[in-house]
């Protein structure tokens, strides 16, 4: 089916070069605003698409005057245990539900497929009365034990998908070769799984860095909080929004995903549409 | 002596025969998994149930009272405005998600250099924290300083700034754009994968019989897509539904409540408020939504297999 | 000793339309030390089940099976003694060949050295020394298949399981590899169990063959008996190639001699045949003539020879295949391919009275 040159500016170009704009745009004002001094950012004769005079106080204010780097740190803790916890079990469970297909498999799966569907706006006022049970009020441990709660539900289905692509017969010659159940887990099946293990470790990792509410509700001290709270709660000093170093603190905040993302981002579409199609 | 080597070795015997046993293995495998779901995840579920049958309030524990709270919000006007505002934002945002999501998909369904790329940045706006482009959101829709009313005036298509978030209906309008904003990736690259999963040979072989392109996409292309717009459709409205850091961050519910979904509500009312069974009374509204997506879904995955 | 006995083995399971099936049923076999038996039959008969069955790979539900003397039902595969080559060779993708051959060794805990000496030895065997290096994705189907036996050998096991391993290489190669499984089996003198659903492959290979249908063994045998003397239309109809033709017909007496008479054709029954079928005079059966026994003729030969219209010639090379009618039925003859035959011509064949099956209409088991 051939295309004038005109068709393909209409039905392609065109459209497509709108929709990146339109996607694109608010992170080049994120990276716009952070660079500009705050006289300039109040001045509203100036062309605001412009950066007139570029400056880096934003960054210093971001960096020195604040805890960001605490808060950072806090965010890359509770995702990268939560990650590795909702990992090593969502493993095990997605192999028991998709190979050993034990009794009430089927139901399992299906139970922590949905779990995935329930909303933390459902959850989190119960959630706050359990947690202070536990004692772990203002801790950043009562993250790491909640994240899990959405991780696994997502990591499992996904790797569910992936163990499905593994032929049975080569789990069967492994057991008639003298391999226990466990040995062919963790020699075959690990092995041949490592592309969706990565897969759903990087989803895993960007979905923490996403959640909101839960950190918002069980940390109340400024020490202990994770990026995106810290920022829009501690930037914001009466009525004054500071948006240079806001802005900064947007963009800085959202390079450790973008970095992720962008080494990985074949392996990440390669996830959510694997668990898209199951 | 050789009455516990025995022993032992019988032990391990049996050990092993029951780690070969494919049910004890899969419940023992499963059981870490469900046991952070169960604790974290099904309790809760069940605790907010219950929670909104009662008067609990932060740091004290509450009494059963029956309906009382969901009978003071039924004759809460600011609650029905919010059940009309969350019906509203999510309805809206999820039409427009689908549209777009799906024209973008379509656009980019054909070979074409640079395509990793191109698919690499369409979902950046997915990837990146939410709250982190919301904050961005604020500021261009700040009344006095936002870069898009100063476009608009400078092109003379305006000729005052545009009141973002003071007002009513424009603060929807800006909470929608934002959520949308956010959500057509999630949209664009599950259906790009199910469009590229069609037989391009199905297309072919219409175009033979004479069916021109609109033709073609009504009756190949929209079919085979249906189920799994149904599926992305479903979990994109109970996200949406439940939706909380976007408002939050950009109006908190404001002005005059107007944006406020049942999230941010249940949120003012539980935690700054401290009334936690009213708090879950308001959440639990979110239930019935949620109920109905889980069953639809769980049709066309159904019918998938 | 590696006998392997199965006593009134049956399979149920139920289905994902949650009905119940039976795959197999009331299998009974004994397969002796070093036998290399077939099990062969149309996709579905059970031959894969019970074949999984024997390797624990299927849980058995009713029957016994012994290998040797030692009860398996609950035995796990890994403690069986038994080495199986899968369809699609189950190669561990990730793995080197050497690995591949050294994994169920590794699994034994056995030596280095010992793991070391004996894949060599298996290497050389199967002429794949070269390939030990290289990764699965890197060897042709036909040397996949040869590590895939390999893997077998290696573990010097009591039985060696083949599930169809040779469907999936291109016909020259197939034959090929029979040949060489064939030499395999007399180097290695062990029992080997095999499943196909090609019965040339049961014919060239096995010392006996099963033959099975909708989870029943049909008939178990050397392959000539099974060739001259099939016990039912099924079995007639699967072993030999082309099919067997069949034709309806009724058993008639004229001047004191039984005929068998069809459409098209009025043969003699033989004199040491015709004794068993007294009791079957005037009733319907079922004639069954291989195409290899109907020549062509030169002389018409009352009981023997018959009229054909040829509406079809194929040339095989050695045998020519013709496609006649004879009356209202329709046969194949495979003649001598010398003979001069046009098509449409009208010729006579004459059927070998020797080899002529006859079958109950009903039972379709046969009455000779």
């Amino acid at each position: 089916m051939h295309e004038s040159f005109w068709q393909k500016i209409l039905k392609f170009y065109l459209p497509l070069a709108l929709f990146i704009i339109f996607l694109l745009f608010p992170f080049y004002w994120m990276f716009n605003t952070s660079l500009k001094p705050m006289k300039e950012l109040y001045n509203l004769k100036l062309n605001p698409f412009y950066i007139h005079s570029p400056t880096l106080a934003n960054v210093k204010t971001l960096l020195f005057e604040t805890i960001f780097f605490r808060w950072m740190f806090n965010t890359f803790f509770v995702a990268i245990l939560s990650t590795a916890i909702s990992l090593s079990t969502s493993l095990l469970a997605a192999y028991a539900i998709q190979r050993l297909k034990f009794k009430t498999s089927g139901p399992t799966g299906l139970i922590i497929f949905f779990g995935y569907l329930i909303p933390p706006t459902i959850l989190f006022i119960p959630l706050a009365t359990i947690i202070f049970d536990l004692k772990l009020w203002d801790s950043l441990w009562s993250l790491v034990f909640v994240y899990p709660t959405f991780l696994i539900p997502f990591c499992t289905w996904l790797l569910m998908g992936y163990f499905k692509s593994i032929p049975k017969e080569m789990e069967e010659c492994a057991m008639i070769d003298g391999a226990s159940r466990l040995r062919v887990f963790w020699r075959i099946i690990i092995p041949l799984c490592l592309p969706g293990i990565f897969s759903a470790g990087i989803f895993a990792f960007t979905l923490s860095w996403n959640e909101f509410l839960y950190a918002l509700v069980f940390i109340s001290t400024t020490e202990s909080k994770t990026a995106p709270i810290g920022l829009v709660t501690e930037l914001v000093r009466g009525d004054v929004y500071h948006w240079g170093p806001l802005m900064t603190g947007a963009l800085f905040a959202s390079v450790p995903v973008a970095l992720v993302y962008s080494f990985f981002v074949e392996h990440y579409v390669a996830g959510l549409t694997g668990a898209l199609k199951e | 002596m050789q009455a516990t080597i025995e022993k032992r070795g019988w032990l391990r015997e049996k050990f092993s025969d029951l780690m070969e046993n494919r049910h004890f293995l899969g419940f023992l495998l499963v059981a870490p998994a469900e046991a952070i779901l169960l604790i974290f995840l099904a309790y809760p579920f069940v605790l907010g149930l219950w929670l909104g049958f009662t008067d609990t309030l932060v740091g004290r524990k509450g009494d059963f009272i029956g309906f009382a709270n969901y009978a003071s919000l039924l004759k809460d006007s600011t609650f029905w405005m919010v059940t009309y505002n969350t019906f509203l934002y999510t309805i809206v945002a999820v039409i427009f998600k689908a549209a777009l999501g799906f024209a973008l998909a379509i656009v980019l369904n054909r070979d074409f250099k640079a395509k990793g790329l191109v698919r690499a940045i369409i979902l950046l706006p997915w990837i990146i924290p939410t709250a982190l482009s919301a904050i961005v959101f604020w500021w261009l829709y700040d009344s006095t300083f936002s870069a898009i009313s100063w476009t608009l005036i400078k092109a003379g298509l305006l000729h005052h700034k545009i009141d973002f978030l003071g007002d009513p209906t424009n603060a929807r309008i800006s909470l929608i754009v934002a959520n949308v904003w956010r959500g057509i990736p999630f949209f664009t690259i599950g259906l790009l994968a199910g469009l590229q999963t069609i037989d391009p040979t199905l297309y072919e072989a219409a175009a033979i019989d004479g069916a021109g392109s609109w033709k073609r996409f009504r009756r190949i292309t929209l079919p085979i897509i249906l189920p799994l717009m149904a599926v992305i459709t479903t979990f994109s409205t109970i996200w949406t539904f439940g939706d909380f850091q976007l408002v939050w961050v950009i109006t908190k519910g404001g002005p005059a409540n107007a944006t406020h979904l049942f999230g941010t509500l249940s949120f003012q009312r539980a935690i700054p408020g401290g009334h936690f069974g009213e708090g879950a009374a308001i959440s639990n509204f979110i239930l019935p939504i949620l109920v109905a997506c889980v069953l639809i879904s769980f049709k066309y995955l159904r019918r998938e297999d | 000793m590696a006998q392997v006995t199965l006593e009134n083995v049956s399979k149920h399971y139920v289905s994902k339309q949650s009905t119940e099936v039976v795959a197999v049923k009331d299998f009974n076999l004994k397969i002796e030390d070093k036998e290399f038996v077939v099990f062969v039959g149309p996709s579905g008969c059970g031959k894969t089940t019970t074949l999984r069955m024997i390797a624990g790979l299927e849980e058995i539900t009713q029957g016994k099976i012994y290998i040797g003397d030692r009860l398996i039902n609950r035995i796990p595969a890994k403690d069986r003694d038994i080495a199986m080559v899968f369809q699609n060779y189950a190669l561990y993708p990730h793995m080197t060949v050497y690995d591949n051959l050294a994994f169920s060794l590794e699994m034994r805990k056995l030596s280095k050295e010992e793991i070391q000496h004996r894949v060599r030895e298996a290497a050389d065997l199967l002429e794949i020394s070269e390939l030990l290096q290289r990764k699965p994705k890197q060897l042709s189907g036909g040397q996949r298949q040869r590590v895939a036996v390999g893997r077998t050998i290696v573990r010097k096991p009591q039985v060696f399981l083949f599930d169809e391993p040779l469907s999936n290489l291109d016909a020259k190669l197939r034959v090929q590899m029979r040949g060489e499984l064939k030499k395999l089996h007399e180097r290695l003198a062990s029992t080997i169990i095999y499943v196909t659903h090609d019965q040339v492959e049961a014919m060239t290979m096995g010392d006996r063959i099963v033959v099975m249908k909708d989870g029943l063994i049909q008939q178990v045998g050397k392959p000539l008996d099974l060739y001259f003397h099939p016990v039912n239309k099924f079995v007639a109809g699967f072993i030999g190639s082309p099919t067997m033709n069949f034709v309806e017909a009724r058993l008639i007496t004229s001047h004191q001699k039984l005929y068998v008479e069809a459409d098209g054709m009025k043969l003699l029954v033989p004199e040491e045949k015709a004794r068993y079928l007294q009791g079957f005079v005037n009733q319907k059966v079922v004639l069954g003539l291989r195409p290899q026994d109907l020549p062509k003729a030169s002389s018409p030969v009352e009981g023997e020879t018959f009229k054909a219209l040829v509406e079809i010639i194929e040339p095989i090379g050695n045998e020519i295949y013709l496609d006649v009618k004879a009356g209202r039925d329709s046969l194949i003859a495979s003649v001598d391919p010398k003979t001069k035959v046009t098509p449409h011509e009208e010729i006579l064949l004459q059927a070998n009275l020797e080899n002529i099956h006859l079958f109950d209409i009903e039972s379709e088991m046969a009455l000779l």
